[in-house]
């Protein structure tokens, strides 16, 4: 049984996809639907053929609807379930990421990015979904994305990307860009002891006292999943805490709304992980995710050998946003650069929450990633302003 | 004795959630028949309502997963057979009835039904057939018949109908039905032995559409469509499902296919066990 471990505990010359589909079955991952897409492919390989010898389930579905549908519904079944695609199979999974919200389903998708609009750049990387990832379905809602910069993350956070989905209730996204995904790098996998694993409340009453979708202190209800006796009704409507649809009454609609955003919001600061690098004296900030955040470092460390005193503050977390955190900065810097892979998302982010320090971005879009000479540069500029 | 009182005595009252009722469907509605036949078959085979599970799309008998006791999801447009398919692979113990409407299973999730019918996955789909999307107030769908009238369609629809049963036969499923709301018994038979049966099973249920899709085409009450189910269907078990395309004249019913294949569970069993020897 050596060979169909579920935690490959050991170092690894690993791809960032296949990392990204280890993570998932180290955090007890047992569903896995998709469909092929570059550059995503990889994770759907890795689990058509892991999947089956750790006793869960992989199917391909016949596109990224079904693929969305059916984790939400092997969720309810009681699995932790996730997907994996890119650009185009996102927007196609916007619809039932909406039902996940809704109807509070825990599951892990994953994007790895590459560029856009439509079909774009299939084999290059970018980061062109980041504001989609928050805002793609219909309505108001929190979710909550992080975005790894090395191979080692797409196994780590993948396994923090379960843990959230499984305590908030909520759909979860890795949001890597292509490069990170198609990266081979060293991965070191802990034992499966050191592997913290975050599980489902379930309910602690009876079928007859339970209430399903009745939030306890923490905004998040108890899952009584399909085939445990509860008989929930789930429905993407609008509804009571019964789960009955109640489309009438506007308090109902306030409520589970705002509850939905809420847990998410209130639980920020357990949920936002950033990495600081020489931020204590800094006039100069460095804001990157991904792949760009590496340059950034570079970068980050030639500004100081020219004397010019910067530092970085990568984003783990990119949704929720890191707003205390990038406004503690902006209050003690004299300028912020913003390198993204895209024409300007989280920019966007930054500058409604740095208000009056000015921020510097660097767009990079075409399929390669920023150089740190680059990223130097537009610092050099930040610091001369 | 208030209205609830009077529907706990019903004898199928223990499968459905009281509470929920009157139901949202119309007057002469065939949902309400589904409904019935539905929970009677349950109630004749003894289900244990704490293992299956009613997935429903969106439309008026979408309405139907949140009247029955048990485990129910009310997905979105189109997706209730691929919700299902996550749910049976993910616990293969639990029976799976998808019920929903001509629109929802053919049109938006014409794609998930002929996928999950290819793969054989375990599921019994109920499909509500109005001719029309009534809840949006009564437009073509893709089995409104030739020259009917819709609110998309004012002139008459130029859209040639699928015939579900050669639909479902041709994309595998291994049981295809076609009754009316005027079947009763025949139906809750034909859902009994689905339910019974491995793999993917269908059953095409014709409806009354009085209010909405009757009214624009001028077909009467809901009295006179049954009337007029009992003049034009004939029963023909075993026919050929791509000569059974509905007309004005004739409605064929009956059980056209029922055949035994491997289901995906069975076949993912099989390879489980060979990758576990290894």
């Amino acid at each position: 049984m050596t060979m169909h471990r579920e935690v490959l505990t050991g170092k690894h010359l690993m791809q960032g996809d296949i990392a990204c589909a280890e993570g998932a079955i180290a955090a007890g991952c047992k569903f896995f639907a998709g469909y092929p897409i570059t550059p995503a492919t990889e994770i759907t390989e890795r689990m058509a053929r892991r999947m089956i010898e750790v006793d869960g389930m992989f199917v391909q579905m016949e596109d990224e609807l079904a693929s969305m549908a059916a984790i939400i519904g092997a969720s309810w079944a009681g699995a932790k379930a996730m997907t994996a695609t890119s650009g185009p199979g996102f927007s196609l999974m916007q619809e039932n990421i909406g039902l996940a919200v809704m109807t509070e389903t825990p599951c892990v998708v994953v994007n790895i990015m590459r560029g856009a609009p439509s079909t774009g750049l299939p084999t290059e990387g970018a980061q062109q979904d980041v504001m989609q990832c928050k805002w793609g379905s219909h309505g108001d809602y929190e979710i909550i994305a992080l975005a790894p910069a090395s191979v080692q993350e797409m196994f780590d956070l993948t396994i923090e990307c379960f843990n959230f989905a499984e305590t908030y209730r909520a759909p979860t996204f890795l949001l890597a860009d292509g490069f990170t995904g198609h990266l081979w790098e060293r991965v070191v996998i802990p034992s499966r002891e050191e592997i913290k694993t975050v599980e489902r409340k379930k309910p602690i009453v009876p079928a007859d006292k339970y209430v399903p979708f009745k939030p306890d202190e923490d905004l998040v209800p108890p899952m009584a999943c399909f085939g445990e006796g509860y008989r929930v009704h789930v429905t993407g409507l609008t509804h009571d805490e019964l789960g009955y649809p109640k489309t009438t009454d506007p308090k109902i609609q306030h409520e589970l709304v705002n509850r939905l955003c809420e847990k998410i919001r209130k639980n920020s600061d357990k949920i936002i992980r950033t990495y600081k690098f020489m931020l204590e004296d800094a006039d100069v900030a460095v804001i990157a995710y991904g792949i760009p955040s590496r340059s950034s470092l570079n970068a980050v460390k030639r500004a100081r050998e020219a004397g010019i005193k910067a530092g970085l503050l990568r984003l783990i977390t990119v949704w929720p946003f890191p707003e205390k955190q990038v406004e503690e900065l902006s209050n003690h810097v004299k300028a912020i650069v913003v390198p993204e892979m895209n024409c300007g998302q989280v920019v966007r982010e930054v500058e409604r929450v740095a208000k009056e320090t000015p921020v510097h971005f660097s767009s990079k879009i075409g399929g390669e990633p920023h150089s740190p000479s680059e990223i130097f540069e537009v610092i050099r500029r930040a610091a001369k302003a | 004795m208030t209205v609830l009182q009077e529907f706990e005595k019903h004898p199928l009252a223990k499968y459905l959630r009281l509470e929920r009722f009157p139901h949202i469907w119309c007057e002469g509605c065939g949902d309400g028949i589904i409904l019935n036949c539905f929970v009677k078959a349950l109630d004749d085979l003894g289900i244990n309502m704490d293992k299956l599970v009613v997935v429903s799309g969106i439309g008026c008998i979408g309405r139907i997963a949140g009247y029955i006791k048990c485990d129910s999801f009310h997905t979105t447009h189109g997706r209730p057979i691929a919700l299902a398919t996550g749910i049976k692979l993910a616990n293969p113990k639990l029976t799976i009835a998808v019920i929903s409407g001509d629109g929802d299973l053919f049109a938006i999730g014409g794609n998930h039904f002929i996928h999950a019918a290819r793969r054989n996955v375990d599921m019994t789909v109920i499909c509500s057939n109005n001719f029309n999307y009534g809840m949006t107030g009564g437009q073509f769908g893709p089995t409104t018949p030739l020259d009917s009238y819709t609110t998309t369609t004012p002139y008459g629809n130029i859209e040639h109908p699928f015939n579900l049963v050669h639909l479902a036969a041709a994309a595998g499923a291994v049981y295809v039905a076609r009754w009316t709301a005027l079947h009763v018994k025949r139906l809750t038979e034909s859902i009994k032995k689905a339910l019974q049966k491995k793999g993917f099973k269908f059953i095409e249920v014709i409806s009354p559409c009085p209010e909405i899709y009757g009214r624009r085409n001028k077909l009467g009450k809901a009295i006179d469509t049954m009337k007029r189910y009992r003049q034009i269907c004939e029963i023909r078990h075993g026919y050929d499902p791509a000569k059974a395309e509905i007309t004005i004249e004739k409605i064929i019913v009956g059980e056209f296919i029922d055949i035994e294949k491997p289901t995906y569970g069975e076949l993912l069993q099989k390879q489980f066990l060979t990758i576990q020897k290894r």
